[in-house]
């Protein structure tokens, strides 16, 4: 380029014009070099959604406490309302399950915080605390449950006003169905009333749970026992019934005692405490047995003023059916526990134990020592079978090992006769019974219907590989206050307070969410080709395949496992 | 803060590595995601916001799981929001360069210049005296490159910029070696890393030890205003370092590492995952300094050997024992010695073994909180 720069340009142009004149046919002025004849366009143009191999979808897991609750509870959607201090939603999402949060949050043996995947990154969500706090808070400001459908001129009879009754009745009058529930005793509630203790669950608590769901409509026959099933259903006909007579007959063993001994069992002893008639026991009392009626009834005798009830059991502690939470505070109210121990004869103000040995199956073996232990009463607590005798006139009703047999529509041999709660074989707790309610009462109005009950298929397990933890922040569990021990043997109040709103509502924001989207804008923000649009608080999100190129970051990077990666089908 | 806020709002976090940001009370992951519903917007991050610039969007032709689109965007959509969205940009060849513009399409969302893989912060230098010789002050620079476009073809007129105090943000995103054009080895290439320029053969695999530039302290060494450190596994910091140095006038430096799956050889969808544990191993400190001296690092949250980083990694898959290979954990262990000794220097663990309260980020007395966890 020396000598004639002129001659270069002239050059040069010419050779870019040359160049131009071969290469841009469509129009481009000549003289242009080809690369700025083109109109800058956008990226967008470029739907690099073609190199997918795999796409993420948004889907629904199934948490694990919802997955663990026998009444079918969506703790995880509750939960979620609660966080945003929609308390009100929170409790009437909870109660399209079961309407007894009050209850729940009490006597529930809490199955979900077992199994809540938070327990893994440091402790349970409090689950029961919260819903404690929401049933406490939908008393005080008299939510009410919601209405009956339109009448379905069904009606249903309802044996039993336990837990499995009330839950029957409640989503059967829910469904618009007329409920008749005669109940045997003076007032509802079954074991809740006659056997969980007042220091567990206060009456009045009950009383307002079940007076809110009477007040849907459900008529009921107090002191009406069923005692000839046929024969009240030949007086008037019912399109269908719930059996939910629970298990009320106390377990007996023969303990070889004087005539003078006192030995009762631990339900009447229970029952007489909550009607104000409690049995004399002395000062020294031993319960027999190793279940939580065991612990109620030693605790409940502790507050009638024995001084020292012992409980004797024939297995070791981590064997005992008790719940450690009770068993915990019983001994922190100054029960004693005794271990590998059977009762062999009771005599003279004293009981005969014999020590016994657990073999390699676990199983106690009597040694043949025995030992001598001073005592006034012995309570038995050694378990609960059904009366079933108003089924002595339907002899087509299976019954195998004490309890009704139903199939996996809660129905029994007997076309239109369903069975639920402790009558039937199963966990026997409170939550179950109202989810066998719950089950059997959309069982009966699928029967009545004359169609099948298609109930929707389980999500996936949102188990703890599901999730990725780093996003959560460490939150320490919000610990319910208790009563001193020194001030709960002196009477019935209840030892275990509630939280308060701000604790409550820290608790539910500890919950991981597994299995659904809690809107963090995680895949909205990690997802290198902004391939995810924002759709709006609780509208979530939604993938823009154009240009989602399948990276798998959104579904590696959500905490709470809401996103699956799924091959692309071409 | 929201309606309920204070009320329930526990752990803040109040990480020391991210000078100037206002603490976030967390609802459920309002600390370490990049929003949540339950909290205010302004609290959020700015990827949290529907509004967001995009300054690189879609359509692009960057690798899946690319990390160094991602940081791109978070820088670029930091800086945005920060100056009302009035932000120049300044790119050297690489990648980030190739990826966004190829003929006639591009994929930027802003004024955006690309001249030559060497001279990013020179060109970026002649934007900033060009906007200020015609008055307009409010208009800001950001000049962007790889590792290689920065700390070793690019680091002469870098030095130059630094050392004038021009008017700058010089942004590095760090893959750790020249991915452009197939994984060579750069000046920022880690020991031990497989590259196709350091084979994973003889008996000193990988890039070599004692070799290398630390770009960041090699600025602080410039003393200008403000040198930090990022990774894309961090948002909150990330954004909060942008926003700190578009805050500042002359010439700033952020480093901020970016997994490359192709170069790296992970997993498409582990990129965050591998910046994460590259910092919780301690092999990348993130930290920031104010005119040469480091003012704040970030804590490890759940400390990780740096084996766990490494064996995400196929470059670094001759490292460890298989059937045809016993594997090198005399590397490792100089690798791991490499990570204490990062922890040492800038302080990355909080007094107490991790325990305490140093971070915000969990309470105190709560030791099972953070145990266990892999990143
Ligand atoms: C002492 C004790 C403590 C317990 N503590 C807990 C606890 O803390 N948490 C927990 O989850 N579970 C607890 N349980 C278990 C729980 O109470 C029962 O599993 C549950 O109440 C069973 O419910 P249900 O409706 O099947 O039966 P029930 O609650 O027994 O109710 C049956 C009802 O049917 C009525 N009835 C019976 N026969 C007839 C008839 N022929 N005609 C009319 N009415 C009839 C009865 O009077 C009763 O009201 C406890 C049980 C006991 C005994
Ligand atoms: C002067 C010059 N030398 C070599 C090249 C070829 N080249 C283009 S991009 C690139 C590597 C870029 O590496 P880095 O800066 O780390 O960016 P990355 O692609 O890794 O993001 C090279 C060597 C060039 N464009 N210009
Ligand atoms: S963290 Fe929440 S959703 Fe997960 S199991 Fe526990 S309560 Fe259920
Ligand atoms: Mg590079």
């Amino acid at each position: 380029m020396t000598g004639r720069p002129e001659a270069a340009t002239e050059a040069a142009t010419e050779a870019a014009t040359a160049v131009a004149e071969q290469v841009t046919p469509d129009g481009a002025a000549p003289g242009e070099p080809f690369a700025v004849t083109l109109e800058v366009g956008s990226s967008l143009a470029n739907h690099t959604g073609s190199w997918r191999v795999e796409r993420p979808v948004y889907v629904h897991r199934l948490p694990p406490c919802n997955d663990a609750c026998p009444a079918g509870e969506d703790a995880q959607g509750w939960l979620y309302r609660a966080e945003e201090g929609d308390y009100e939603g929170a409790w009437r999402h909870l109660v399209e399950e079961n309407p007894f949060p009050a209850v729940m949050g009490r006597v529930c043996y809490r199955p979900c915080e077992t199994a809540c995947n938070r327990g893994e990154l440091d402790e349970a969500v409090g689950i029961n605390a919260v819903e404690r706090f929401l049933g406490d808070e939908a008393l005080r400001r008299g939510w009410r449950l919601p209405d009956p459908a339109e009448p379905s001129g069904r009606h249903v009879l309802v044996i039993g006003g336990g837990p499995a009754g009330l839950s029957a009745a409640y989503h059967l009058r829910r469904a618009g169905h007329q409920v008749t529930l005669r109940e045997a005793q003076g007032a509802l509630g079954g074991m809740m009333r006659y056997g969980i203790p007042l220091y567990r669950l206060p009456r009045d608590v009950l009383d307002d749970e079940v007076q809110r769901l009477v007040e849907l409509g459900i008529e009921v026959e107090l002191h009406h026992r069923v005692n000839d099933l046929a024969a009240e259903l030949d007086e008037r006909s019912f399109d269908a019934t719930f059996l939910a007579v629970g298990a009320q007959l106390a377990k007996r063993a023969y303990v070889p005692a004087g005539d003078s001994a006192r030995v009762l069992d631990a339900l009447s002893l229970l029952s007489g405490a909550e009607q104000g008639t409690p049995p004399v026991l002395g000062r020294r009392v031993a319960v027999y047995g190793g279940g939580d009626t065991a612990i109620d009834a030693a605790r409940t005798a502790r507050r009638l003023g024995v001084t020292e009830p012992v409980v004797v059991y024939r297995r070791t502690r981590d064997r005992m059916p008790a719940h450690d939470v009770e068993v915990g505070e019983a001994v922190e109210e100054g029960i004693r526990l005794r271990w590998l121990s059977t009762v062999a004869g009771f005599e003279g103000g004293e009981l005969v134990l014999e020590e016994m040995v657990l073999d390699e199956d676990g199983l106690p073996q009597p040694t043949g020592r025995t030992e001598r232990l001073e005592a006034d009463a012995l309570v038995l607590a050694l378990g609960e079978e059904a009366d079933l005798s108003l089924l002595a006139s339907l002899p087509d009703v299976e019954v195998r090992d004490d309890t009704v047999v139903v199939g996996s529509g809660a129905q029994t041999t007997h076309p239109g006769i369903f069975a639920g709660g402790d009558a039937v074989a199963g966990d026997r707790t409170v939550t179950t019974a109202v989810g066998h309610g719950k089950h059997a009462a959309g069982q009966i109005g699928a029967w009545l219907a004359g169609r099948d009950l298609v109930l929707p298929a389980r999500h996936e397990l949102a188990t703890f590989d599901h999730l990725n933890t780093w996003y959560y922040a460490d939150a320490p569990k919000q610990e319910r206050p208790r009563l001193e021990a020194a001030r709960r043997t002196s009477g019935f109040s209840e030892v275990v307070f509630g939280l308060a709103e701000d604790n409550a509502l820290f608790e539910a924001r500890r919950c991981l969410s597994c299995g659904n989207c809690f809107e963090c804008d995680n895949c909205f923000g990690v997802c290198p080709d902004n391939a995810v649009a924002k759709l709006g608080p609780g509208n979530g999100y939604a993938f823009d395949l154009d240009y989602c190129k399948g990276c798998g970051i959104c579904a590696a990077e959500c905490p709470c496992g809401a996103i699956a990666m799924e091959p692309e089908r071409r | 803060m929201d309606e309920h806020g204070d009320a329930a709002g526990t752990a803040v976090r109040t990480g020391p590595g991210d000078s100037g940001r206002t603490p976030v009370k967390y609802y459920q992951v309002g600390s370490f995601a990049v929003g949540n519903r339950l909290v205010a917007l302004e609290q959020r991050t700015v990827q949290a916001d529907p509004e967001r610039s995009n300054a690189l969007t879609s359509g692009h032709r960057a690798c899946q799981g690319c990390g160094e689109a991602l940081g791109a965007r978070y820088v670029l959509d930091a800086a945005m929001r920060a100056t009302g969205g009035k932000v120049v940009a300044v790119n050297a060849t690489g990648c980030l360069e190739v990826f966004t513009t190829p003929y006639p399409e591009t994929s930027w969302q802003l004024p955006w210049l690309h001249s030559l893989f060497g001279n990013a912060a020179a060109v970026a230098t002649g934007v900033a005296a060009a906007l200020a010789a015609t008055g307009r002050d409010d208009v800001r620079v950001v000049a962007q490159a790889g590792d290689g476009g920065t700390v070793d073809i690019g680091l002469a007129c870098l030095s130059g910029m630094f050392e004038r105090d021009d008017d700058v943000l010089f942004v590095c995103y760090d893959n750790q070696a020249y991915m452009n054009t197939g994984v060579q080895r750069s000046a920022a290439t880690p020991p031990g890393a497989r590259t196709a320029t350091t084979e994973a053969v003889g008996p000193d695999p990988g890039a070599p030890f004692g070799q290398g530039k630390d770009l960041p302290r090699v600025a602080m060494a410039h003393d200008i205003p403000y040198v930090a450190t990022a990774t894309v596994a961090d948002l909150f910091d990330l954004e909060a370092k942008v926003e700190t140095a578009m805050a500042v006038h002359g010439a700033r430096y952020l480093h901020v590492l970016v997994p490359c799956p192709l170069g790296w050889q992970t997993a498409s969808a582990d990129t965050v995952r591998v910046a994460r544990l590259a910092t919780e191993s301690g092999l990348f400190p993130v930290f920031a300094a104010v005119d040469g001296q480091v003012t704040s690092a970030s804590r490890i949250r759940h400390r990780v050997p740096v084996e766990a980083y490494l064996r995400q990694q196929g470059r670094y898959r001759h490292l460890f024992p298989s059937e045809d290979r016993p594997g090198r954990p005399d590397v490792v262990a100089r690798i791991q010695a490499q990570a204490d000794a990062n922890i040492a220097r800038y302080g990355l663990l909080a007094d107490g073994d991790g325990d305490g309260d140093e971070d915000g980020t969990r309470p105190p007395g709560s030791g099972v909180a953070g145990s266990g966890v892999a990143p």
